[in-house]
């Protein structure tokens, strides 16, 4: 966590639409020039929460303090922040040049001054000679990026980002998350990104927000998130898992079917019923010694071929209610001669797991 | 901090820019309060009230069904609404079934000439049909041949609502048959399905909303409109001559009032229904739905056209008798040409000045009209906060639809007559008649706006608060512009209608506030028909003017501002 010099400060946000509560407890702190990924399924409240700190919307109850000020109870034209929205809301009657000076011609006179900016900024998002074309002219990669050059224009202390990327190609999504990510990393904005994709967060966000109906589950790096999900909401959200139901049968020892595993992070009374989740890839086709711990023994089920890897779904002796999914590389597939039916020795990195009590 | 512990709800600081806007929005909300809601609740207050004032409850009403010969216009209206609506339907649905699913030629075309009757006061059918088949009717024989004894009373009623009410009809039922979904056919098709088959278990339901909608809007026509029966209706009472009769001549303020309410219930209820329609039409027609595309079949197709031809005779016959005999020197004696009607009219009968009223009250509404619809409609859908006076101006803008000009029209009576309302000056001033025909008209124009509206981008003002570019600065750049159409179809609505409008004005003008539709009445009753159709003819020709100089507009505007729009 960002200590004293956090730039953004939410604290105790509560949303509620009449009976409903869309958030409750909100408490979180970014800093300066950090990159903040708000991810979570729809109807989170990741995006009424991006709404609240841009003023579109009013939180119940909490405060916001952006660089020291209490921006709590300020409209949005009293704020500091360019925004970026899923639609890209351009104004289409408006050309790409008076788009992006929309906000300048407002504060700066100097008609120069204006047009270098809109230069250095249509230069700064790749599309330098655009100013004269209207947005239908572009394709949706190009207005996207029109659209953050209007934003930061003016060039706000926040920056931030309702699904920017939903309403794109894959190919053009991809292509688009590393520049704007380039982008913010040159000008040190601290940004706010709603996503649902965990794809993006993963990729992007130097912290990640899991929100989950309402309430923060976890905040952490993506490698964080992704390798210590805090709930199982997260575990199951961020990433494919194998979810394993058993019991604590000692210190670190799981029991799941006829199967025990040793090693696993876990304490806690005996007999305890436990949920435990477990990456694909933190199932292993080798290396497996003679003697090594946690070994089952599977069938290949069903192989979906994804590319370079393959993802097999195996049914393990002593695991028959429970399909284990695993990554097995194209090459491995090749090399064993492996088919829907063959025997597939497999090793569980018990100390991977993430055990929750069920 | 202290914020945190605050049990209060967190408000956020209103800026002064919202501040501005909210202000603009209750200006709107006190115009429709003072102008349609006060009234309106006129006309329910004297409806329960007697003459003095003293609260009656349901008397006035019981004293009404009382009253034989009241009762009987009750009966007249709701039969000959009910045989119109039943004639109108059918008939309409044929003509936009050929004009949405065949592959007649010159669509348009018939479209248009089918929608003209639009551009004239409906008198102008009863007029022409009593130079067609009255007392000294060309085809008088055909009446009698029907067994049929007069064109005054029922019979001409009906027919010359037919022709008023089949556009409107019309216009309904085209939407309704045009939003097809091509894959539904493709695949009964797959399935064998005959063409007979294919419209009742495809084409029928699909229309059912638009069918009801039609005939829901048609009955509310007949029943409330004023100026067919007046000139055609003889001495066959219905509702909306039974009003104009007890509030005008008997001076009876209560009894009026109750008919007034009788007339409001079938609005309301097509209203409520047109409400629920448009929900459902639009649900049933996803955004993946492909367009049908007719599908050329010789003999269906010269079937169509020759239907479409027929009533696109029956237009011209309409039109062209009222056009013959107001150039006629003196029917049926001397049959030479002549323009002494339009003398008589414009000169001798002062109609001239009654048609230069008219035209100023059309120019006002249009104007006055389209700025007042859509600066409600903008602050409605676009600005934010004053959450509570939002819904109470959405609410109000819609009930004009639900009010016929004739309830309208006696609640300004009620209203502004009464020396205790500080707006009294307005009586019978044309302030109050383009008041009263923007109010009249608001609700199409409204939604016209709205639909307009929501095609924008929401997010465009949060972009613009983000900027800090105040509302208006973005409305001036951005939203005027991108909705200057429709503020060309707002203002071209207000216009025809204020050109053509009886109902509500008939009982607010004053002699130097007289406008042509209503000196078309006073020409038809004085016994000069010939003059009365001359004007008549001249209503629709200005509609016609008008109607040509909004199409320049408009390509003028689609020019300037719609760009944008065509630069692949």
């Amino acid at each position: 966590m960002p200590g004293a010099e956090s730039f953004l400060r939410l604290e105790g946000i509560r949303k509620d639409f009449g009976a409903f509560t869309a958030l409750r407890d909100i408490r979180l702190e970014v800093a300066q020039g950090e990159f903040v990924c708000f991810l979570g399924p729809s109807g989170c409240g990741k995006t009424t929460l991006l709404r609240i700190i841009a003023g579109l919307e009013a939180q119940s109850a909490g405060s916001i303090w952006q660089g020291g000020r209490d921006i709590s109870s300020l409209p949005p034209a009293q704020r500091d922040y360019g925004i970026v929205f899923q639609s890209y809301a351009l104004f289409p009657n408006l050309s790409v040049f008076d788009n992006v000076s929309y906000g300048l011609v407002n504060r700066r006179t100097d008609r120069a001054a204006i047009r270098s900016r809109v230069a250095e900024l249509l230069r700064l998002v790749g599309l330098p000679d655009s100013g004269a074309k209207y947005p239908a002219q572009l394709s949706g990669g190009q207005q996207q990026r029109i659209a953050l050059a209007r934003a930061l224009a003016t060039s706000p202390g926040l920056l931030l980002l309702d699904e920017p990327l939903s309403a794109l190609d894959a190919i053009v999504r991809v292509h688009l998350r590393q520049e704007i990510r380039s982008l913010q990393q040159r000008l040190g904005v601290t940004t706010i990104m709603v996503t649902h994709d965990q794809e993006e967060a993963l990729s992007m966000a130097d912290r990640i927000v899991v929100m989950n109906q309402g309430v923060i589950d976890q905040v952490g790096t993506p490698l964080e998130v992704y390798r210590e999900p805090a709930t199982p909401f997260v575990a199951d959200f961020v990433g494919k898992v194998n979810l394993l139901e058993g019991r604590v049968e000692g210190p670190g020892r799981v029991r799941v079917g006829s199967h025990s595993f040793a090693g696993a992070s876990c304490n806690g009374s005996i007999g305890r019923a436990v949920k435990a989740y477990l990456r694909p890839e933190d199932i292993v086709a080798r290396p497996i010694a003679e003697g090594d711990p946690n070994v089952i023994d599977s069938r290949i089920d069903k192989i979906e071929f994804l590319g370079s890897y393959c993802l097999v779904r195996v049914a393990a002796e002593g695991l028959e209610r429970l399909p284990l999914t695993v990554y097995l590389s194209l090459n491995f597939l090749a090399e064993q001669n492996l088919k829907p039916g063959s025997p597939l020795r497999l090793r569980i990195l018990a100390e991977r797991m993430r055990v929750f009590d069920a | 901090m202290s914020a945190v512990l605050a049990a209060d709800r967190v408000r956020l600081r209103v800026h002064w820019t919202d501040r501005t806007a909210h202000l603009l929005l209750a200006g709107i909300a006190i115009l429709l309060v003072a102008f349609l809601a006060g009234p309106l609740a006129s006309v329910l207050a004297q409806s329960v009230e007697d003459s003095g004032g003293r609260f009656l409850g349901l008397d006035n009403f019981f004293a009404y069904f009382e009253t034989p010969a009241l009762a009987e216009s009750l009966w007249n209206s709701v039969w000959v609404s009910l045989l119109v609506t039943a004639v109108v339907v059918p008939a309409a649905f044929v003509f936009a079934y050929a004009i949405a699913r065949s592959c007649m030629p010159m669509k348009s075309a018939f479209r248009t000439i089918a929608l003209t009757p639009l551009l004239a006061p409906s008198l102008l059918a009863a007029i022409s049909f009593i130079y067609w088949f009255g007392n000294q009717g060309v085809l008088k024989d055909w009446m009698s041949a029907l067994g049929i004894a007069s064109i005054y009373g029922a019979p001409g009623i009906v027919l010359a609502e037919i022709f008023a009410v089949f556009p409107h009809a019309l216009m309904i039922l085209v939407t309704a048959l045009s939003l097809a979904d091509a894959r539904l056919y493709e695949a009964a098709d797959a399935l064998g399905t005959s063409r007979l088959r294919k419209f009742f278990t495809i084409t029928l339901p699909g229309a059912k909303y638009g069918i009801a909608s039609a005939a829901m809007v048609s009955f509310t026509l007949v029943i409330t409109d004023f100026g067919i029966p007046k000139v055609i209706g003889g001495n066959f009472n219905v509702l909306a001559t039974d009003v104009f009769k007890l509030v005008i001549g008997q001076q009876d303020f209560q009894k009026g009032a109750v008919v007034a309410i009788f007339l409001l219930a079938p609005a309301l209820l097509t209203f409520v229904v047109d409400r629920f329609v448009q929900t459902k039409q639009t649900s049933m027609l996803t955004a993946r739905a492909v367009p049908y595309a007719p599908k050329p079949s010789a003999g269906f197709d010269a079937a169509m056209t020759g239907y479409c031809v027929l009533v696109t005779l029956f237009v011209f016959a309409v039109f062209g008798m009222a056009l013959f005999a107001s150039f006629v020197k003196f029917w049926p004696y001397d049959l030479s040409f002549s323009a002494r009607h339009y003398v008589l009219g414009l000169v001798d009968n002062e109609v001239g000045s009654a048609f230069v009223n008219s035209l100023t009250l059309a120019f006002f509404t249009s104007l006055v009209g389209t700025a007042i619809v859509f600066a409600g409609a903008y602050l409605v859908e676009k600005t934010r906060g004053a959450d509570w006076l939002r819904p109470v101006v959405q609410l109000l803008a819609l009930i004009p639809m639900a009010v016929p000009g004739l309830v309208l029209g006696l609640g300004y009576i009620f209203f502004f007559n009464s020396p205790q309302n500080p707006l009294n000056f307005l009586y019978a001033t044309m302030t109050l008649l383009v008041l009263c025909t923007i109010v009249h008209f608001y609700t199409t124009g409204h939604l016209t706006a709205v639909t307009a509206l929501k095609a924008l981008d929401a997010e465009f003002e949060s972009v613009s608060a983000s900027l800090k570019v105040p509302f208006w600065k973005t409305f001036w750049r951005v939203t005027l512009p991108i909705c200057t159409p429709a503020l060309v179809d707002i203002s071209r609505y207000f216009f025809i209608n204020a050109m053509t409008t009886i109902s509500a004005v008939v009982f607010l003008y004053s002699p130097d506030t007289k406008v042509a539709s209503i000196a078309i009445l006073n020409l038809d009753e004085a016994g000069e028909p010939g003059a009365a159709a001359a004007m008549a003819i001249l209503i629709a020709a200005a509609s016609l003017v008008a109607c040509i100089v909004y199409l320049g507009v408009g390509w003028l505007v689609e020019r300037n501002t719609q760009a944008w729009r065509n630069t692949k």
